[in-house]
């Protein structure tokens, strides 16, 4: 381990401490409520960057790989009265299943044509969640919390500090694959795929492997929603704002290093968070709208590129 | 529950159904088909029309049809704006247009539905005009009006752009801007001004299909997001840049839907523009008349 191994994971235990004394030390659950969404999207925008930053594949299906999660939490819950960690575990053996079958049928499309696909099969998905009697349909299903294990004193509060764990798995996940050969392959695949073949880059096998990645994250930072709203329907947890607002969070971070996605989930999800509760949910989304554009047009490499100007190496140490 | 009868009905007014897609499509058949833009926000200024259409209506009464032809030109400038500024943010640099070009036109499309959204509210919006509620019947059959007008404008439509684009100068100037930029640049043209004004045509085809939206049924402001995949769904079945593909694929989208909506229920209805597109992406990339 070098010196800047040991700094991020000192780092990430002492998020993880912070935490957990936390959620001891402060009564209120709302401040929990609110940081739980920050946190969840985080995970997403750090697992969507993973396959839309460092390979280029600009992954629109984001809600079919959350509503994945809290469909399949939901039915284990309904059917095995399954714990929390056996949930967000399926979910993201589920996830991806999902990821893998995205990527074989998709392997040869490129640009919109992946995007659309994406869409199409978050779609799908959803469509069939609808008809599906079982986990409630369209009109979706209720959900009891089960009680709350010892060192936490409310669900909310566990649900945070679940989240807070996901998050550094996440994004330890994304700076191990910055810092590899994976990493380095992915990069050489969205500067130019072809050529990247040609030199030997394993460019079918690491696009797979991206979509997994990517997928069983994203569906573990879905399955605990489930028990955080204790509600699910399909109209909701397959919503096209969870991947619009990942996408945004990824494009204004900047997705050249892994810390680009954790600043704009943060940003973006914190102004949400304050927007939905002083002003209306409906300006909250134009707000995610025009901050997208403004930075797709102004910040081509989001905030990250206001504090580097040479381009960030894949290579490079992060 | 399922008989020859049925089926012949479910054709008939696929047929219809189809053909409004078709004039629904043919505007991203061009922008999205014949000038590499990703036009993901082409649904979102559908509705958008529709949502003009109906203020013209319920304001001043003005038959729907007649309100799409007064807004097209709106339109089009709108679409030579939006092209403009697609040029200068991405294709004047040529870097990763791919990927920020389609988040751009989502955010479009977001920050349309939302103002939607803030001006007329969440509440489904109809219009009124002689030909709506009513309908004809023939041989046990029974086809609403607004089904019939709504097809015999959009077939007007459809094959009035085939026609221009194959028989008039502008049309074909359109049409060699999306074979061989460069070699139109070499015979000294402009290809910028000339996807400009292609991008416009497009988006003023949208003042048209707009109102036959609205005509067909009630709108809400995120209906756009079911007609991502349906338009999509027809272009790139119809094969990227064939309009006479889209009037095909249309037809087909709309007799698949029709079909399944009388065998299994409207629920499953969303799912087939998407599943037929994905099928199509996997199985014949390039489309029925690819070129």
């Amino acid at each position: 381990m070098d010196r800047n191994a040991i700094a991020f994971w000192f780092g990430a235990v002492l998020f993880l401490v912070i935490a957990l004394v936390m959620t001891g030390l402060i009564r209120n659950e709302y401040p929990f409520f609110a940081g739980y969404v920050i946190l969840q999207f985080i995970v997403l925008a750090v697992a969507w960057s993973i396959l839309g930053g460092y390979a280029g594949y600009v992954n629109f299906g984001t809600n079919a790989f959350f509503g994945v999660g809290v469909y399949t939490a939901v039915f284990l819950a309904k059917a095995f009265d399954a714990p929390l960690a056996v949930q967000i575990a399926t979910a993201a053996i589920v996830g991806s299943l999902l990821g893998l079958g995205i990527g074989l049928l998709t392997l040869r499309m490129r640009g919109i044509f992946f995007s659309i696909a994406t869409i199409a099969l978050a779609i799908i998905i959803e469509t069939s969640i609808t008809n599906w009697r079982y986990v409630g349909g369209a009109a979706g299903i209720q959900l009891q919390r089960p009680p709350v294990t010892v060192p936490f004193d409310s669900y909310v509060k566990m649900l945070f500090f679940v989240q807070a764990l996901l998050v550094v798995v996440a994004v330890s996940t994304a700076r191990a694959i910055l810092n590899s050969r994976i990493g380095r392959g992915l990069h050489a695949l969205r500067d130019d795929e072809l050529a990247a073949e040609c030199t030997g880059v394993p460019t079918l096998r690491l696009k797979l492997l991206a979509c997994v990645i990517s997928g069983a994250l994203m569906s573990a930072a879905g399955a605990p929603a489930a028990m955080y709203l204790q509600f699910a329907n399909p109209d909701s947890a397959f919503n096209l704002n969870y991947s619009v607002s990942v996408l945004a969070m990824a494009l204004i971070g900047g997705t050249a290093h892994w810390i680009g996605p954790v600043l704009g989930a943060i940003i973006l999800g914190a102004t949400q968070q304050l927007l939905a509760v002083t002003i209306s949910s409906e300006v909250n989304v134009l707000v995610l709208g025009v901050m997208l554009v403004l930075f797709v047009v102004g910040a081509p490499k989001g905030i990250l590129g206001f504090f580097r100007r040479a381009p960030v190496h894949a290579g490079k140490r992060a | 529950m399922f008989s020859v009868d049925l089926l012949r009905d479910a054709v008939v007014l696929g047929v219809l159904l189809g053909c409004f897609y078709a004039a629904v499509s043919v505007g991203l058949s061009i922008s999205f088909g014949l000038l590499d833009v990703p036009q993901v926000a082409h649904p979102a200024f559908l509705v958008l029309a529709s949502y003009g259409v109906y203020l013209l209506n319920d304001q001043y009464d003005i038959d729907p049809l007649v309100a799409g032809a007064i807004i097209t030109p709106l339109f089009f400038l709108l679409g030579f704006v939006a092209y403009r500024l697609y040029y200068e943010t991405f294709e004047r640099r040529g870097s990763d247009a791919g990927v920020r070009g389609i988040a751009f036109f989502f955010g479009i499309a977001f920050i349309i539905e939302v103002l939607i959204i803030l001006q007329f509210g969440v509440d489904q919006r109809s219009v009124t005009a002689p030909y709506i509620g009513k309908a004809w019947r023939v041989a046990n059959m029974r086809i609403p009006i607004r089904q019939l007008v709504a097809f015999a404008v959009a077939l007007t439509l459809t094959v009035s752009l085939v026609a221009y684009l194959s028989k008039t100068f502008m049309g074909r100037a359109i049409r060699a801007v999306a074979q061989d930029e460069e070699g139109l640049r070499l015979m000294g043209a402009n290809p910028v001004r000339i996807k400009q004004f292609a991008f416009g045509i497009a988006t003023a085809v949208l003042g048209i299909a707009g109102a036959l939206l609205i005509v067909v049924a009630p709108v809400e402001p995120t209906l756009d997001r079911v007609y991502i995949g349906r338009s999509f769904c027809v272009v790139v079945m119809a094969g990227l840049g064939s309009i006479t593909g889209t009037l095909i694929a249309a037809i087909i989208l709309g007799v698949a839907e029709t079909i399944v909506l009388t065998m299994f229920g409207a629920s499953w209805a969303p799912a087939i523009s998407f599943a037929l597109l994905l099928g199509v992406l996997a199985v014949r990339p390039q489309g029925l008349l690819g070129r």
